[in-house]
């Protein structure tokens, strides 16, 4: 199961790579940097929206449709944006990039994530790990590969054109691996079944089963999707601005950062949030998920109080703090099912993971929009070096504390929010029956 | 269209395994190259 999930979450990964494109779109079609970043934008609000609304569609009808319609939708995002190219329409680009590819993003992000849970119950943390760090690598691959392929065909719209088609291709038959090989574990003869549960959901008389609707009235469902929106404010706001960040760092010191240096450290980070991504996940399985979370932003607070205190006195320390954070900002992705699956059973886990990632959304729009918006007003200021950043550093431990905070109100979840199973069907089937 | 789970015939023997490495050598390979082009590029973090 692993590579099927890989298969699918290392080709939609590479939307962290889209920023390849970005400066031969601007030349090709005399767009703003603002502008290039639209299709982007747009697929990972998407990405969170058709997470959330297709998230039941996807337990009802099974991994291999989602992974199909993922593949589907990836596919053709590519293809119409490289109709768009060709003909000169930005805007078939953004539809074809950001809203049609999106929706593959969303789907196929969910797609194999129940599944493994379900296929290894027992490391739930390790198995959705694997899953989700294919997503961190996937920009490991595309990054050079699109590169590569703009290098050959041109930076012009044409070329353009046919890097999309290319990808489009590619990508499609990469996912069918996916698609072919993903399946559910075979129920147990004995296992109690809940109507409506997902395909092959491990639905134990005793254990602790809610359904996606009645996750959304419970607080944990609350104070999860803060303590995910506020980890990952904190270190997209990094992420997003790597290169240019550690470039303004040092730029008064001795060990200043040429460009070809920043996309190292941008290298860096991406390894850092592909690690983090199964490392984390995994030791989640060991010291339990509300402590890892713990870890995640009590140490995230740590490292960016001494980026803050450390300011330009030394490299090293800013590189090593930083992967650090972004290794929790993947590790905060890839436990978060598991932390589901203990709160709410695997009834119907992957509906209320879609539902968690709108998360994702705003906190896509949030931690750009502060460290931007900061440094802009702060160079504005006549400031340099650390000084354009030591207020979003600031923020983000706000954040991180507010995030901290709400991990500390999650608690198990109130039995009236249960569904039940009973055994006593004649054919040794369970019925169910809703708590509420 | 709920996938159906696997018979048991189809999850042992030859031919499973053999799938299976051609599986992680289909995912493996890209993600290979992915991390060499990786090395190369943060090698130059502290060269560059």
């Amino acid at each position: 199961m692993p590579p099927a999930a890989l298969a699918v979450h290392l080709s939609i990964g590479q939307a962290y790579s889209w920023s390849v494109f970005k400066p031969p779109l601007e030349s090709a079609l005399n767009l703003s940097g603002t502008q290039s970043a639209l299709p982007f934008q747009l697929a990972i609000v998407m990405l969170g929206l058709s997470a959330a609304f297709g998230g039941t569609l996807v337990e009802r009808n099974g991994p291999r449709w989602a992974m199909t319609v993922a593949l589907v939708f990836f596919a053709s995002g590519f293809l119409i944006s490289a109709l768009g190219a060709e003909t000169r329409q930005y805007w078939l680009i953004v539809l074809g990039y950001g809203f049609v590819g999106g929706i593959g993003l969303g789907i196929g992000y969910i797609s194999p994530v129940s599944t493994l849970i379900k296929w290894f119950p027992d490391r739930p943390g390790l198995a959705t790990g694997i899953a989700i760090m294919g997503f961190g690598g996937g920009a490991l691959i595309a990054s050079p590969w699109s590169q590569a392929m703009l290098d050959h065909f041109g930076a012009d719209s044409g070329g353009i054109a046919l890097a999309f088609l290319v990808h489009g291709l590619v990508y499609a038959l990469f996912m069918s691996l996916g698609v072919f090989l993903i399946r559910l574990p075979r129920p147990k003869p004995d296992a109690p079944t809940i109507a409506g549960a997902e395909p092959g959901a491990v639905t134990l008389i005793g254990s602790v089963q809610v359904s996606a609707r009645s996750a959304l009235r419970t607080p944990q469902f609350w104070c999860l999707w803060i303590v995910l929106c506020m980890n990952v404010t904190a270190g997209i706001g990094i992420l997003e601005r790597a290169a240019p960040m550690i470039t303004d760092f040092f730029a008064n010191t001795s060990a200043s950062v040429s460009a070809t240096a920043a996309a190292g450290f941008v290298a860096l980070l991406s390894a850092a949030n592909m690690a983090g991504r199964i490392g984390w996940s995994s030791l989640s399985d060991v010291i339990g998920r509300k402590n890892i979370y713990r870890m995640y932003l009590v140490v995230g607070i740590a490292m960016y109080l001494v980026i803050f205190l450390a300011g330009d006195t030394a490299k090293p320390v800013f590189v090593i703090c930083a992967m650090v954070i972004l290794s929790f900002y993947g590790g905060g992705f890839a436990t978060l099912p598991a932390y589901l699956k203990d709160l709410f059973g695997t009834y119907q886990v992957g509906a209320i993971h879609g539902r968690l990632l709108t998360a994702w959304s705003v906190a896509g729009v949030l931690g750009p929009l502060i460290v931007n918006w900061v440094a802009d007003a702060q160079a504005d200021a006549g400031k340099s070096g650390p000084q354009l950043y030591g207020v979003s550093f600031v923020i983000m431990i706000c954040l991180l504390v507010v995030g901290l905070v709400a991990n500390e109100f999650v608690r198990p979840v109130h039995p009236r929010h249960h569904i039940e199973t009973r055994k006593g069907e004649p054919d040794g089937h369970a019925t169910a029956e809703s708590g509420i | 269209m709920a996938t159906p789970p696997p018979s048991p015939a189809s999850e042992t023997g030859p031919n499973r395994t053999g799938l299976a490495v051609l599986a992680w050598v289909w995912v493996g390979a890209p993600f290979a190259y992915g991390v060499y082009e990786l090395v190369l590029k943060a090698k130059q973090l502290f060269t560059g």
